[in-house]
């Protein structure tokens, strides 16, 4: 076994080879990989004894698990119903415009950045909200959302 | 382990809080916690620190005069971060606060004015919670707890009363009674379906006895609700005390508490809660020396909306799609691994314990017979008080609205009632209450025969620049980027729904779209597996009944009342405001805008691509968009 899957194969092992457990297995491996590689997907439907075709449903099936790799930052703009009526659709048109994002496009070409389109993050009293590595901020205007993003540019310049 | 004698637990809390003269509470929801209220809660304590003011973060033996300590989500949550002292209840608290309210607050008792809440609508300040309409118009029963309770300390839950309950159930109690004493109760489910819980759990209990399972269900996927969050940070061992009622009422030894990913805050506080109660021997082995057992996982959601429905969160729970399976066999009778489960949403849960406490007969009579007990709302959207709000069943709109959450608002955050024009309620999967509705009792039967639902409880308030064909299509998207895939009508009917729906944003719709976008929601409405096809047409066909003019002018003038969708606006220059500097002309990309420097501009309709950089980089505010 190469070092490549020894994370996946430790994770496999705190989980008892437990097919049941496929999701919370997934989770803790795009942990340690940052996305679900599709090599390390394979090499655990194989221990599991289930079909790699399986391990792809569920990889597919769920928001929250990617097959491409992510940005080292991840900005979520959260487009839930109060956050949509205070404007979210505004703040994610001005972060895709200064990433310089296609449409259906969430990383940038230098994965520095990915955005996600997120439905709730259930901080309604606070709409709109967007949050920049796991720091909420509420109330975003498109003008506070481009300073966020300067400010992570401006940490990695240095 | 044995478990422990919560009674003395609680006597050795009470005794050790005696102490305590003053307690500073700082809000820590995940709201307030976003306005910076961890920052606040430690800058309290290097300031105490500082002063050399004795203060303790929890409560023990010995404990000093002063205890901070985090809350639960308090509800208010515009007003974040909230801090109280005492009685006196400051909001919108920051770092820089904190020095002058210990200085005259702390240690000498006076208020500080500028911190306390101001109601716009009568211009007068309050010193407590009690003075707030906002929490003295609500009848706080489930959220009792949260923000007075220390989340993180199971003693302060069990000095509360906490667990008395459940031991009193596995000790004293048959399923079977507490069944009966459940159905007598009345409570229905509050995820959205409203089935009678007792009847649930004796769906369950009647199985053949076996490994049976309880889940409770938290992966609140409803955009704009939040209660379910709020419980799970607020007041964790409520909902593991009625996790295991229901264990002990159908017989089950093992739960899963299934979360969503996007509440971290709350996984933690309930993985928190579960270790504590394990340490107290409440969860484990021979559960209150009764001889039972009970275990509790944690599974975290991997984002799936469909995960919310019952059988397609048991397939998740067993590692595999979460795609729902047609019913019967309900999970009371076939769920988890093939085995008796009860599913049961978060808020359902967090009210057990407190309807043995209060008498299931005392439940029954809040509120209409057929709904009793209270429900949260997570009120949210063109509203002054946006926030978490307990109610009566049986409430009007208006009522919550209006008296508790302090009316409907202009964009620009004035209070104004007359720009109330719909509140959507039970998310994407509910309809729209429009003012005719004010008086309408929110109870799952009223709503039903108003042609929407309670759902979980989301209640989103818009005014009149909402455009309800963009909110119908907003909700579209939702439902049909969150279908599972699995049945055709949903998944099809989901995304031609979208597409008409986009046609007639963009400017494409006609008489003919209209008349196919109502037959084909119906369709879907009939045809579908399962409750999120079966509901997804909700939004569509409440804004065609009620909004029909709205529908009208968009696809016969061509033309968006409410000015939102861009395709249909119209730009023109108010050449009152315009100062001729050219900005727009630049930036326009079809060269639709003409006039000479200093002198006012004017836009070619015919040429404008309606994209709106005009509008954005005009600086006078010159750029006007009309309908």
């Amino acid at each position: 076994m190469s070092d490549r899957f020894t994370p996946a194969a430790q994770i496999l092992k705190d989980h008892n080879y437990d097919s049941a457990k496929l999701i919370p297995i997934l989770q803790k491996v795009q942990d340690a990989y940052h996305f679900l590689p599709e090599d390390v997907m394979r090499f655990i439907a194989n221990e599991l004894g289930i079909s790699p075709a399986k391990v792809f449903g569920v990889a597919t099936f769920f928001a929250h698990f990617a097959i491409t790799p992510k940005g080292k930052h991840i900005i979520r703009v959260c487009n839930g119903t109060a956050c949509h009526v205070k404007g979210s659709a505004a703040i994610i048109d001005t972060v895709k415009k200064k990433l310089k994002l296609k449409d259906g496009q969430e990383t940038t070409e230098d994965l520095l950045f990915t955005l996600e389109c997120v439905s709730c993050l259930g901080a309604c009293g606070l709409a709109p909200v967007m949050v920049v590595d796991d720091v909420v901020h509420g109330q975003v205007t498109p003008a506070k959302a481009e300073e966020f993003i300067d400010e992570v540019i401006k940490a990695e310049a240095k | 382990m044995a478990t422990q004698d919560i009674e003395k637990i609680a006597k050795d809390f009470n005794e050790a809080y005696k102490n305590i003269k003053k307690r500073i509470v700082i809000c820590g929801g995940t709201g307030c916690i976003a306005g910076g209220s961890l920052d606040v809660y430690k800058a309290f304590q290097t300031e105490m620190e500082k002063r050399g003011i004795a203060c303790s973060v929890e409560v023990t033996k010995g404990c000093r005069e002063n205890y901070l300590s985090l809350s639960g989500c308090r509800g208010f949550c515009a007003q974040g971060p909230l801090v109280s002292v005492g009685d006196i209840f400051y909001t919108k608290v920051k770092v820089a606060d904190v020095a002058e309210i210990i200085e005259k607050t702390l240690l000498k008792g006076e208020v500080i004015d500028r911190l306390l809440y101001h109601n716009p609508a009568n211009d007068q300040k309050s010193k407590t919670v009690a003075d707030i309409p906002f929490y003295a118009k609500q009848q706080r029963i489930l959220l009792a707890d949260c923000g007075r309770i220390n989340p993180e300390d199971i003693n302060e839950y069990i000095a509360h009363g906490g667990y008395a309950q459940a031991k009193r159930i596995y000790l004293e109690m048959t399923p079977e009674q507490v069944c009966k004493e459940m159905i007598k109760s009345g409570l229905r489910g509050r995820g959205g379906g409203g089935f009678p819980t007792g009847k649930k759990w004796e769906f369950a209990r009647i199985e053949p006895e076996g490994k049976k399972y309880v889940i409770c269900n938290a992966d609140e996927g409803d955009p704009g609700a939040f209660m379910d969050r709020s419980v799970m940070e607020g007041n964790p061992n409520a909902v593991l005390e009625g996790m295991m009622i229901a264990a002990h009422a159908i017989g089950a030894d093992e739960g899963y508490i299934y979360v969503r990913m996007e509440y971290p805050l709350a996984i933690k506080r309930i993985r928190k809660a579960i270790e504590e109660a394990e340490a107290l021997g409440i969860l484990g082995e021979n559960v209150f020396g009764s001889g039972k057992n009970f275990k509790i996982n944690v599974m975290e959601g991997a984002g799936a909306f469909v995960c919310g429905e019952e059988t397609a969160l048991i397939a998740s729970v067993e590692g595999k799609r979460g795609m729902p399976k047609v019913k019967p066999p309900f999970p009371a009778h076939s769920g988890l691994f093939g085995k008796p489960t009860v599913i049961n949403n978060v808020e359902t849960l967090a009210t057990v314990a407190k309807i043995f406490e209060m008498g299931p007969e005392n439940f029954a009579k809040i509120g209409p017979a057929t709904s009793p007990g209270t429900k949260t709302f997570a009120v949210t959207g063109h509203i002054a008080n946006t926030g978490l709000v307990e109610v009566p069943m049986g409430t009007t709109l208006r009522q919550v609205i209006n008296d508790v959450a302090g009316g409907t608002t202009d964009s620009d955050g004035t209070v104004n009632p007359e720009a109330f024009k719909a509140a959507q309620i039970g998310g994407p999967s509910g309809g729209c209450l429009t003012k005719e509705h004010f008086d309408v009792p929110l109870d799952f039967d009223s709503l039903k025969s108003a042609g929407a639902m309670i759902g979980s409880g989301g209640l989103v308030v818009m005014n009149q620049k909402t455009c309800m064909v963009n909110v119908a299509r907003f909700f579209l998207e939702f439902t049909k980027r969150e279908s599972c895939g699995k049945c055709v009508p949903c998944r099809e009917g989901t995304d031609q729904m979208l597409s008409l729906l986009t046609d007639i944003c963009e400017g494409r719709g006609t008489l003919k779209t209209l008349e196919t976008l109502e037959d084909l929601a119906k369709a879907v409405q009939k045809a579908s597996l399962c409750a999120l096809g079966k509901t997804a047409p909700n939004p569509v066909l409440s804004t065609l009944k009620y909004f029909k003019d709205e529908y009208l002018a968009h696809v016969v003038e061509k033309r968006c009342p409410a000015g939102v969708c861009k395709a249909l606006a119209s730009y023109a220059i108010d050449p009152a405001k315009c100062k001729g500097c050219g900005m727009c002309k630049r930036a326009c990309p079809v060269q639709a805008i003409s006039g000479n420097v200093g002198k006012p501009h004017v836009i070619d309709p015919k040429k404008c691509i309606k994209c709106g950089s005009c509008k954005s980089t005009c600086k006078f505010g010159a750029v006007k968009v009309g309908a």
